[in-house]
């Protein structure tokens, strides 16, 4: 293949014996190149084949008769009459007489832990991060941010496990809920989770303004805190929305932490004290046991694919924003 | 620097640290906790010996092979694809052609894809899809590859880290000056002898690098696994690609919830995830250590 | 008594003079024209050098010599470049061949993070050829970059640990292990003090009846002492190039003049 757009000239070169050698180098180049670039194809082919697969056993949810006998979307998000002709509800039991596939349960549910999490792990994280770039002496730096590689290396199954043996019950122990495993417990392990990828987002952001700027507000006698909060802070803000969207869309599709702490209840209640059920976890719980092809199946699948491309959607949001801060930082200075 | 001046300013930065400060107690609370609980029941037997009396004693070590291999298939997966991927961005794509945005847009991504999404990919591709056509190609509709298995469960575990290893490959790439390239082509490399003798040399600690971090969350994550390979208690250990396999994140949520007697199995409990919570850590350690030594040699040699 | 690079290649027909010569040769990038139609030869026996300001296309063009320009495919050329007759950029012609008929040394020493030894066996490494063979060809190139004496006893140390004129000279016999037609050398005496420079013109000297040297220079005193024929470049066009001594005393074009006096540069 030839890089550049090369006018050739009159003659031809004769071709002379190259020796074997180096046309075993050329041969080897040539395959090399085909292998690689079908390699890096993968990697779009993969995301396209998670889209395709998922969506596959999804969809008929929307367009299959046989499943609609059991749940379709107006059964998904509308109130359903009780089993008993009793008042309206939203409930989600897919394993009953007449299933109920009601997915308010799941997303108050989801909700509630979600906010949880990110309400304790981002006025945490994007303090620490803020204060790491611009205030801590050398020595906080040093131990701050392995601590956050460390949690970020901790696996979710082992903070959900923690969350169910200890926090449960000290949560238990100081508030005296009713249920031990609830939002809350499930909402503080997942913020767990969540803050390093704020800090990491958020760190990169504030340490990414331009020192200038900085110099600039120091220069007219404001304090490293003034200079912080009027001109650091406002430059990074992109930055920081990006942290906090690629923190909610890991709290979102977090499962283990939620499957281990929430208590599994898919109810209606707005008590975060209450057991929870989200998405992900009805997903990891419950489809061991579906049968392959049933409209629970099916409404399984649709659970994952509204994650996925809900998550898709979010990172998208979340990598715009990290380039709309640079091209401002950029321009800036 | 010059600290908040005022009351305000003074407070919002003690605020700060004091998040910091929360930060890490939390991780030193759970590490400690684990620690406190775990490390009385870890011993050789412990690690070389498997489950007896319904998981109240015994040791865990199917559940240690399960995941050594699992991770192993993995990174024979994850690795050349991972490279490769990294290498065609950086070294064969032209410039500013709308590939390289196209893999990498893909690449971030992956990255974002939920854990449970690859498994119920894992699970609708791999065990239903290509093993079932695999069952009815090669074994005449025999139940194979069509069902969960250690095989499925590494490639799913492959998609998952493979954006950690195109990065980490990808800034090694970078990290290596062009002026190196230019030499192997000026003395007459085609562009695979340029990458194999000089560039991938180079980039080798990056690559370990993103290795060992892709090593690190395969062996934590549990969601991909649980529906493409993953079981409870197994009589044998895996042998065969189709074999299925225990695995010890998977091992700790069963046990957790759904253990009969909590409190019979709570000892054995602490130490399998103590020694989860090692594993990982001792990778990710090694994994920055490797890093940090690379970024240092680089800064001596500018 | 140094030893002669011989300088034999196999299989040649007639023509082997190593001569080079470019036809109206013409760069593009991002729409600005660098080299405006350059007609310029070397041959063997004598030393072309290039001199110019910056932005003058010199570097460019001398990388259209050896197909290193085409790297970056942003860049757009036309016209010819013929080497011992034959056009380099025929279709049928394998681009590695090319640079290794025409060897490069850069401005800065770039010496590969290998031992010396694997630095000069590089070239030949890439063609699989027998490693018996390569021991002569390194010596008889670290001899004509007037290296051998220095670095015989050190072959096996990491390139790095040479001095900076050792590692330039390094390059220079990397370049010639494989015995090169035509050796291209991009200001490689820029960051070399004056005796690393004057050894360095020297094995250029004695390399000049067996390889066409041709010689990038921002330092119009090197391209005095140092080369038989110079050209002039400006702005992308060859102005003039005669023997040097003509161009030095009595050169034909105004802007030449200017350059060479220092009232431009």
């Amino acid at each position: 293949m030839r890089d550049g757009r090369v006018l050739s000239g009159s003659r031809q070169m004769n071709t002379q014996a190259v020796q074997r050698p180096w046309k075993k180098a050329a041969l080897a180049d040539r395959v090399a190149s085909h292998v690689i670039r079908f390699c890096a194809f993968l990697a779009i082919v993969a995301l396209i084949l998670i889209f395709v697969f998922i969506g596959r056993e999804a969809l008929p949810l929307l367009t299959s008769q046989e499943v609609h006998k059991e749940a379709d979307l107006a059964r998904l998000l509308l109130p359903q009459p009780a089993s008993s002709g009793g008042a309206a509800g939203f409930t989600w039991q897919p394993v009953s007489q007449t299933p109920k596939y009601s997915l308010l349960p799941l997303f108050v549910g989801t909700l509630k832990v979600t906010s949880i999490a990110v309400l304790i792990a981002i006025p945490l994280a994007v303090a620490a991060a803020l204060y790491t770039s611009e205030f801590a002496p050398p020595l906080v730096r040093e131990v701050l941010k392995p601590c956050i590689e460390i949690l970020a290396g901790i696996p979710s199954v082992v903070i959900g496990f923690f969350c169910l043996m200890v926090v449960a019950d000290w949560l238990q122990g100081v508030f005296g809920w009713t249920y031990r495993l609830n939002a809350v417990t499930a909402g503080v392990g997942l913020s767990l989770a969540v803050i390093p990828i704020v800090f990491t987002v958020a760190e990169d952001a504030f340490t990414s303004v331009p020192q200038a700027f900085r110099e600039g507000s120091l220069a007219m006698g404001a304090s490293a805190w003034q200079t912080a909060s009027r001109v650091v802070v406002p430059a990074a803000v992109p930055g920081v929305l990006a942290a906090c969207v690629l923190g909610f869309g890991r709290a979102i599709g977090e499962t283990m932490i939620v499957l281990m702490a929430s208590g599994n209840a898919a109810i209606i209640s707005w008590l975060p004290s209450d057991s929870v059920r989200t998405f992900s976890a009805t997903i990891a719980a419950e489809l061991g046991e579906v049968v392959f092809g049933s409209a629970h199946y099916h409404v399984l699948f649709f659970l994952g694919a509204f994650l996925f491309v809900f998550t898709f959607v979010l990172n998208l949001m979340g990598r715009w924003w990290v380039v709309q801060l640079q091209k401002r930082l950029q321009g800036g200075s | 620097m010059r600290k908040g001046t005022g009351i305000g300013g003074m407070f919002m930065v003690s605020m700060m640290a004091l998040a910091c400060a929360v930060i890490v107690a939390m991780v030193a609370i759970i590490i400690g906790n684990i620690l406190l609980h775990g490390a009385g029941g870890i011993s050789w037997e412990f690690l070389s010996r498997a489950p007896e009396a319904g998981m109240t004693r015994g040791g865990i070590f199917p559940a240690i092979f399960g995941t050594a291999a699992l991770v192993i298939l993995m990174t024979i997966a994850v690795i050349p694809l991972g490279v490769a991927t990294a290498v065609y961005m950086h070294e064969y794509a032209p410039k500013r052609s709308r590939m390289i945005g196209l893999v990498r847009l893909a690449i971030q991504n992956l990255a974002g894809v939920p854990a449970i999404v690859f498994g119920l990919f894992g699970y609708v591709f791999f065990t239903k899809f290509v093993g079932a056509a695999i069952d009815r190609g090669l074994y005449g509709g025999e139940l194979v590859y069509g069902q969960p298995a250690i095989v499925w469960a590494a490639l799913t575990m492959a998609l998952l880290t493979l954006p950690t290893v195109v990065v980490a490959t990808e800034e090694a790439l970078r990290a290596i000056p062009q002026s190196y390239r230019e030499v192997a082509y000026a003395l007459g490399a085609t562009r695979w002898q340029m990458i194999r003798r000089v560039v991938l040399p180079q980039a080798t600690g990056g690559i370990l690098t993103g290795g060992i971090l892709a090593v690190s969350r395969g062996s934590g994550e549990v969601a991909p696994v649980m529906f493409t390979g993953a079981a409870y208690f197994l009589p044998e250990l895996p042998r065969r690609l189709h074999d299925q396999f225990m695995e010890l994140g998977y091992h700790v949520y069963v046990m957790t919830t759904q253990s009969i007697d909590v409190e019979a199995t709570k000892p054995v409990l602490y130490s399998t995830v103590l020694v989860l919570l090692m594993l990982t850590f001792l990778l990710n350690f090694t994994a920055i250590m490797i890093r940090s030594r690379i970024r240092r040699r680089l800064r001596h040699d500018r | 008594m140094i030893d002669e690079p011989q300088i034999a290649r196999p299989g040649e027909k007639a023509q082997e003079d190593g001569s080079i010569r470019s036809e109206a040769l013409q760069v593009r990038h991002a729409r600005q024209q660098i080299l405006k139609g350059i007609t310029l030869a070397a041959r063997r026996g004598e030393i072309l050098s290039i001199i110019g300001p910056a932005g003058a296309g010199k570097t460019t063009f001398l990388r259209c010599l050896n197909r290193m320009l085409e790297l970056d495919t942003a860049f757009e050329i036309a016209g010819d470049v013929l080497l011992d007759g034959r056009s380099i950029y025929a279709r049928d012609v394998p681009v590695a061949e090319v640079r290794r008929r025409v060897g490069m040394v850069f401005s800065i020493p770039v010496p590969l993070p290998l031992t010396v030894y694997e630095n000069l066996a590089f070239g030949p490494s890439l063609g699989g050829a027998k490693r018996n063979s390569w021991d002569e060809k390194i010596e008889a190139a670290l001899r004509a970059a007037h290296l051998w004496d220095e670095v015989k006893d050190r072959l096996q140390e990491p390139a790095r640990n040479l001095s900076g004129g050792q590692q330039q000279r390094l390059c220079l016999a990397r370049a010639l292990v494989l015995r090169p037609s035509v050796l291209l050398l991009d200001e490689p005496c820029s960051g070399l003090d004056p005796v690393s420079t004057a050894r360095i013109e020297e094995a250029l000297q004695q390399l000049k009846k067996d390889v066409t040297v041709i010689l990038v220079t921002n330092n119009v005193k090197q391209a005095a002492r140092a080369s038989d024929r110079t050209a002039f470049f400006l702005f992308g066009e060859l102005i003039e190039v005669d023997r040097t001594e003509s161009l030095f005393t009595t050169p034909r074009d105004r802007r030449t003049a200017d350059y060479i006096s220092g009232r431009f540069g």
